[in-house]
């Protein structure tokens, strides 16, 4: 093989030529939806929007939750597409004082339980709901013969020593619903003092999800040694459509009294070069096809009335009708202080 | 014909394998990132810049980063130099197959390897700083075994064997010849070790826990959680700066060990172990090698059969079929990497092949400085080089947010300073002899080019493209910011895949991961095979 410099350098044209070309700026028949990973959509679903509307939809992810607001709130003005999806109740606050939506107030909205209508002014809309729970491994408590655990304070008891994993709420999703769920239910004079029992009682924190779930719970890895984490209510479900053989029980439990909602929700972005087309894609995601096809792709809930859960969920997902919350203007003003106060409480 | 070149095109010639490289960094690195760091320098809110510099956690941060990246480049190079030497004196069989498989930890996804890591390690050893250093051994042993092996088998054997002769024993002949002359490339793998120590994010999040972090973890933290973008501008800045002593120190290091001398063609250096204690040598060193980097790899096989209590290749038939957890069918994203990786390559030899000759004909400190600077992407904070991608290339003529090429562009950016590094050691080495000696039976400048430096350099550019092609196919951080949703690559299906619960979508994670393992080991061993005609100078 010999490389003769010519050919180096008509590489490199090639490289600058492909350069020249490319960039795409959305024209008005795309619409360009801004989100997080988790994010699927079957294409049937993408497909019928596309012909209800004439627009093609068009998807780009941005890392994670948080790597997707930091960047959203970035380009705030002078947006990277027209919708975006995937901002929560804990960090609703930061968008909307981002400027990153503009308002709009969608007629589904009517159809959306006003439970999760969390602000008022209509930057974003609620699109679906989700439960982080403590969850447990059935099996591994049956053939022990112990109990799992039923509340809250049950972790800091000495029976559950060592079983525990949590997230940190300094790095994770669900670490930071828990933190406020424990808030919530304990109140702010004494939830500090729960989590110094757990931090005795050998509670282990990772900082993402990912290794929490996939290597440090026994239901999610073969070498995993705890079996108690912190994760979804749609978990059970997630386990049973995710496994390899027909399961006629779910292998992972849910302990509902540790439960904390979270709510995603989309919006029209600030400088969307195809304004109208984002309503109707709101609009759309507000809708029956979209709302009932989410619990098997995302795992999360619709939050429009009404919609019939696939029969995975209704079987084995429990229904989580009262679970934690804390106003979203509150989670905003003391979000960063209780996380350091965690971190002080639980790491150093 | 090259006789009637003109001299200016010499010249240009030069110019151009100066400029074309700085034109790229300067648009596509140093642009993004000053962007992003003035406009957090300029946000409000936060902590002022000096309390973060000044900030007790910060100093403690910036410590163990410092620390612990010269104990893992110093662990590396230790377990890495048998091997090293094994392979650049020993020719036996499946010597390629050996260099190839080294290779591999190197780009696998460092969650994945954490994650493997966690299977295997005993539980009192899978938190803390041991663990990080293991698992930086484990990722970087490839670059000095890589690096210095193939250094050494150019070394001419003749000059150890004289030393023989005159009576020196075997470790004065190691430290007083044999070390000075393997120096270059010994200090380039070990500059190119301590940056990816230094700024390494995943391992240090997985296997440290969250009572450790490394500038590039705080970073990351300021940036995306906390949203304090001051804060992470600051440490940004601190960081480039310890990066960018280091490589300052290890560029002018390496110029000033450069030894000239013959280098030999690679089949004149090595020779079958002869003796007992050779063979026992070469076995002892590659065995503990393979056990290391092995049993974290076996694992993770491991782990991809085991579905539904049972072993079987479930997994690997899943990724054939449409998944919740994807846009895409997962075995497209094998296509999109490979896809992307080829661009990659072609990009990082192009403009990488380009600078590695600017630098190693001239001694001037604009190369040197042209060579630091190629360095710097592997020692930048990648998010904040991403989210400066996101607010530069935002707006006509240059609105690059989402056109396909910014991939492999990125990629290629993490890739260059391994081609740099690579071939500069062993064009340094050229004997100035032979191109005064061409010069004067009449060559122009850009024949001896041509006829000498090229036809040396093309055997370390083909090393250099199997890693370039490596670092591409398994890069992450900048690819997960970039690529679309429906041309995912390995390492992000990987991650989609790892950030959903259930048994089958672990396991498909892992089977992309063992696919990822196979498909390097492939690449490499591929490249080794090219065989370099023109080595009639040896």
């Amino acid at each position: 093989m010999t490389i003769s410099y010519k050919a180096v350098l008509a590489l490199f044209a090639l490289a600058l030529a492909l350069a020249g070309c490319g960039g795409n700026g959305g024209s008005p028949t795309d619409v360009v939806l801004v989100t997080h990973d988790s994010f699927v959509v079957p294409k049937s679903v993408r497909q019928e929007f596309e012909r209800k509307t004439g627009l093609r939809w068009k998807i780009l992810q941005s890392g994670d939750a948080g790597e997707a607001l930091t960047r959203a709130l970035l380009t705030a003005g002078n947006p990277e597409g027209d919708v975006f999806f995937g901002v929560d109740n804990n960090l609703l606050s930061r968008a909307v004082a981002g400027k990153v939506f503009d308002t709009y107030t969608p007629p589904a909205l009517k159809q959306v339980d006003s439970a999760y209508d969390l602000d008022s002014k209509h930057h974003v809309v609620p699109v679906d709901h989700s439960e982080v729970c403590v969850v447990y491994d059935r099996s591994w408590f049956a053939s022990r013969h112990v109990a799992p655990p039923r509340h809250l304070t049950d972790l800091a008891l000495p029976r559950y020593r060592g079983l525990t994993v949590v997230e940190n709420p300094a790095t994770s999703t669900p670490g930071l619903a828990f933190m406020l769920a424990t808030i919530a239910r304990l109140g702010e004079s004494s939830w500090k003092g729960y989590w110094q029992k757990l931090r005795a009682n050998g509670v282990l924190v990772t900082d993402g999800w990912e290794e929490a779930y996939n290597a440090r719970f026994t239901a999610g890895s073969p070498s995993g040694k705890s079996p108690i984490v912190v994760s979804y209510s749609t978990d059970p479900a997630a386990a049973v459509y995710f496994a390899d053989r027909k399961l006629s029980r779910s292998p992972v439990g849910v302990v509902r009294d540790t439960c904390f909602r979270q709510v995603e929700f989309a919006g029209v972005l600030r400088g969307a070069r195809n304004p109208s087309g984002a309503r109707k894609l709101i609009d759309f995601m507000l809708g029956r096809r979209f709302q009932a096809g989410m619990p098997l792709t995302m795992f999360v809930l619709p939050t429009r009335r009404a919609v019939p859960l696939p029969p995975v969920f209704t079987r084995f997902a429990p229904a989580i009708s009262h679970p934690l919350e804390l106003p979203a203007a509150e989670i905003g003003a003391n979000r960063d202080h209780w996380v350091k106060e965690w971190t002080d409480t639980v790491i150093h | 014909m090259d006789r009637h070149r003109d001299p200016l095109s010499a010249r240009a010639w030069r110019a151009a394998a100066f400029g074309i490289p700085l034109a790229f960094l300067l648009f596509f690195f140093l642009f993004p990132l000053a962007k992003i760091v003035a406009r957090g320098l300029g946000s409000g809110g936060g902590e002022s810049a000096w309390s973060v510099l000044t900030d007790a956690s910060t100093r403690d941060v910036l410590w163990f980063t410092i620390w612990q990246a010269f104990a893992s480049t110093a662990l590396t190079v230790v377990v890495a130099l048998p091997a090293a030497y094994v392979l650049g004196r020993y020719a036996f069989p499946g010597r390629s197959v050996v260099r190839a498989v080294v290779t591999v930890p190197f780009v696998l996804p460092t969650v994945v390897v954490a994650l493997a890591f966690l299977a295997i390690l005993p539980q009192g050893l899978q938190r803390g700083w041991a663990a990080i250093l293991v698992a930086h051994v484990f990722f970087n042993v490839a670059v000095v075994v890589r690096v210095v092996g193939t250094f050494w088998a150019r070394l001419d054997p003749r000059v150890t064997d004289a030393a023989a002769t005159l009576g020196a024993g075997p470790w004065r002949r190691f430290r007083e010849v044999t070390l000075p002359l393997l120096a270059p490339a010994l200090t380039a793998a070990a500059a190119i070790v301590f940056l990816f120590s230094f700024t390494s994010f995943g391992i240090v999040l997985i296997l440290g826990g969250p009572s450790y972090s490394t500038l590039e973890t705080e970073i990351y933290d300021q940036a995306v959680r906390v949203f304090d973008l001051r804060a992470a501008a600051v440490l940004s800045l601190v960081q480039l700066l310890c990066v960018g002593l280091a490589v300052a120190t290890t560029t002018r290091l390496e110029g000033r060990l450069a030894v000239r001398g013959q280098l030999r063609a690679e089949h004149d250096v090595l020779r079958r172990p002869r003796t007992l204690g050779e063979r026992v040598v070469v076995v002892a060193s590659l065995g503990g090698l393979a056990l290391f980097l092995g049993l974290p790899l076996a694992a993770l096989v491991e782990r991809s059969l085991a579905v539904g209590g049972g072993h079987n290749l479930d997994a690997y038939r899943a990724l054939m079929q449409p998944t919740a957890s994807l846009l895409a069918t997962p075995w497209e994203a094998i296509l999109n990497s490979l896809v992307y990786a080829t661009a990659a390559t072609v990009i990082a030899i192009a403009v990488g092949g380009l600078a590695a000759f600017a630098i190693a004909r001239s001694r001037r400190g604009r190369t040197r400085a042209l060579d630091g600077l190629l360095m710097l992407p592997l020692g930048a904070s990648a998010v904040m080089l991403g989210f400066g991608f996101v607010i530069t290339f935002d707006r006509s003529p240059i609105d690059f947010r989402s056109a396909p090429w910014i991939v492999p562009v990125a990629q290629a950016l993490v890739a260059i300073p391994f081609v740099v590094r690579i071939v500069v050691p062993t064009l340094r080495a050229i004997d100035e002899r032979q191109r005064e000696a061409a010069a004067l039976l009449g060559a122009p400048p850009s024949r001896v080019w041509r006829e000498i430096d090229l036809p040396i350099a093309v055997r370390a550019l083909a090393v250099a493209a199997g890693f370039a092609f490596a670092i591409s196919l398994g890069e992450f951080g900048a690819t997960v910011f970039l690529a679309r949703p429906d041309r995912p690559t390995l390492p992000v299906a990987i991650f989609r895949f790892l950030s959903r619960p259930g048994e089958l979508n672990a396991a498909e994670a892992d089977a992309l991961a063992v696919v990822l393992m196979a498909l390097t080991a492939l690449a490499v061993f591929l490249v080794e095979r090219i065989r370099v005609r023109r080595l009639g100078w040896f």
